[in-house]
């Protein structure tokens, strides 16, 4: 079991609330997964300034200073935010020049995002703390993903958590498991992926990438997921301009979907979406058996 | 929070207010031996999606939740009628002994599972698995069901006044399916059926009891064709 929210919002006067929104849902589903937790948010201020990019990292025990110093040394301008468990790194260059940078500077980090919009922070502990750890309640931005995580298949760690974001601004998070990730995990290597951890979800956001690498749009991308994943799972699945929902072909784990002219949100369960504002007239619904939600920006 | 004392159920019907009381008092002093006496009408307000309301009820009583509720929702009722004035989570009514439920929006999944007897109404739809393992419960769904529902049916009634999913009634025993809508597949060892004037009868008096207003010449009957029944020689390969 894992829980899953997130919340796409189209009303801009909305975006100040983001992470005061996505903390209350998040909240709602911490029986769900209350091992570790993890959230994308975009278009935060604070994690990507305007006109810049960001890298999210997990660094071990070295500190933001540290960090910084070495980031600084090949970036003098970068700033980094210390997250938590998570760090974020922002300057103003493009997002694979960041990673390199970074990835150069800090060796061993692992980095879980990057992108100009997104920021991944992720923790081990119990979600109500990791929210405050990140700073989540404070955040604004116009679209945020979260996810609680009940380990079924590999370690708990934050490298495990979700959100997994393994393109520029992409993100996805997954309950339930996938029997055949071991494979695809193998063909995706051969075709040159490097991985982070060994999470089978892992292995559903670097096909996903794969798919819009090769120019797929994010609907059709989880259409050939559905093919060739054998196994359960519901997935959350976004990027800089979608927001998309799909469930395995006997719906085995929970979803719900709610839609107003403000926002659409999903959760594996209701009563994460209950604090929504506006939620009294949403237009409420389950989503079918593979079949793709998306929702552009 | 407080538990819930005498003088707060004193009045009829009796309010719980669920942003103030937690889940468990309310269920605790609606299990009381004497609830019948305290109140026989409660009324449950800002349920907020929470989950296991009103569950076990053994009593005569008339529950009435105001919004949308989780999982689980009236689950082993007994003689009790709950109604939720807006959408149930997975298993609402699972295990149903006997009383009314009636879901005035859509349920999800596994609504009615393993029920034994009693009537749950579904005014909107109900998705996957409703009725999975129904062993005498009457369900009455005023819209649509999703996939597998009345999977492994044993007894009892299933009314779908809307459309049915796939593999419906897969692997059923005796319960008797009604579909007015269509339905996208039958699951293994589910067919057709004649309907016969005592189906008819049957069907009106089902829709009679769920309130909804529906032709009940207009209903397809669907039930097992007892071939999964009885070990065939023939698929002795397959074991």
């Amino acid at each position: 079991m894992c829980g899953i929210v997130g919340l796409h919002l189209r009303e801009p006067s909305l975006y100040p609330r983001l992470g005061e929104l996505l903390t209350g849902m998040l909240c709602q589903v911490t029986e769900r997964g209350p091992d570790s937790a993890g959230v994308a948010v975009y278009g935060d201020p604070r994690w990507s300034p305007p006109g810049e990019a960001s890298v999210s990292l997990l660094t071990g025990a070295r500190t933001a200073d540290d960090v910084a110093a070495a980031v600084r040394v090949l970036l003098p301008e970068a700033g980094v935010v210390d997250a938590g468990q998570t760090l974020v790194v922002h300057a103003a260059a493009p997002p694979d020049a960041l990673v390199s940078a970074v990835r150069d500077a800090v060796p061993g980090a692992v980095v879980t995002g990057a992108g100009e919009e997104v920021a991944v922070l992720k923790g081990v502990g119990h979600p109500q703390s990791l929210a405050a750890e990140f700073g989540l309640p404070a955040a604004q931005g116009w679209q945020g993903v979260a996810h609680t995580r009940m380990a079924t298949e590999s370690a708990v760690t934050p490298a495990h958590c979700h959100p997994f974001s393994v393109g520029t601004d992409q993100c996805l998070v997954h309950n339930g498991s996938f029997a055949n990730h071991a494979t695809i995990r193998r063909e995706l290597r051969a075709a040159g992926a490097a991985f982070d951890s060994d999470n089978d979800s892992e292995v559903g956001a670097r096909f996903v990438a794969a798919q819009l690498a090769a120019g797929y749009d994010l609907e059709k991308s989880l259409k050939l997921l559905c093919e060739r994943f054998d196994g359960f799972y519901t997935l959350l699945v976004s990027t800089r301009d979608s927001f998309a929902v799909v469930r395995d072909a006997i719906a085995c784990k929970p979803a719900v979907v709610a839609e107003t002219p403000l926002w659409v949100a999903m959760a594996s369960e209701y009563r994460a979406l209950a604090g929504l504002p506006g939620v009294e007239a949403a237009r409420i619904f389950e989503p079918e058996p593979e079949e793709v939600y998306a929702w552009q920006r | 929070m407080a538990a819930l004392s005498t003088s707060d159920v004193a009045v009829e019907p009796a309010v719980v207010d669920l942003s103030f009381t937690g889940v468990r008092e309310l269920n605790a002093a609606l299990h009381a031996p004497d609830v019948a006496d305290k109140a026989s009408a409660w009324r449950v307000t800002s349920p907020a999606g929470r989950h296991s309301i009103a569950v076990g009820l053994d009593a005569e009583v008339d529950v009435r939740i105001e919004g949308h509720v989780g999982y689980y929702c009236a689950g082993m009722n007994q003689l009790a009628t709950v109604t939720v004035e807006g959408n149930a989570g997975v298993g609402v009514a699972e295990n149903m002994m006997s009383g009314t439920v009636r879901v005035r929006g859509n349920a999800s999944q596994s609504a009615g599972a393993t029920a034994h007897g009693g009537l749950l109404v579904v005014e909107g739809s109900a998705s996957a698995r409703c009725g999975i393992s129904m062993k005498g419960v009457d369900i009455v769904v005023g819209g649509d069901v999703g996939h597998m529902s009345a999977f492994m049916g044993q007894a009892g009634r299933l009314v779908v006044c809307g459309d049915a999913g796939d593999a419906l009634g897969d692997s059923v025993y005796e319960a008797r399916i009604y579909v007015a809508g269509a339905v996208k597949s039958l699951g293994a060892d589910c067919v057709e059926k004649e309907v016969r004037p005592e189906h008819l009868a049957e069907l009106a008096g089902l829709l009679h009891a769920a309130g909804i207003d529906a032709d009940a010449t207009s209903f397809r009957r669907y039930g097992s064709a007892r071939r999964l029944y009885n070990f065939h020689v023939d698929n002795a390969s397959a074991y």
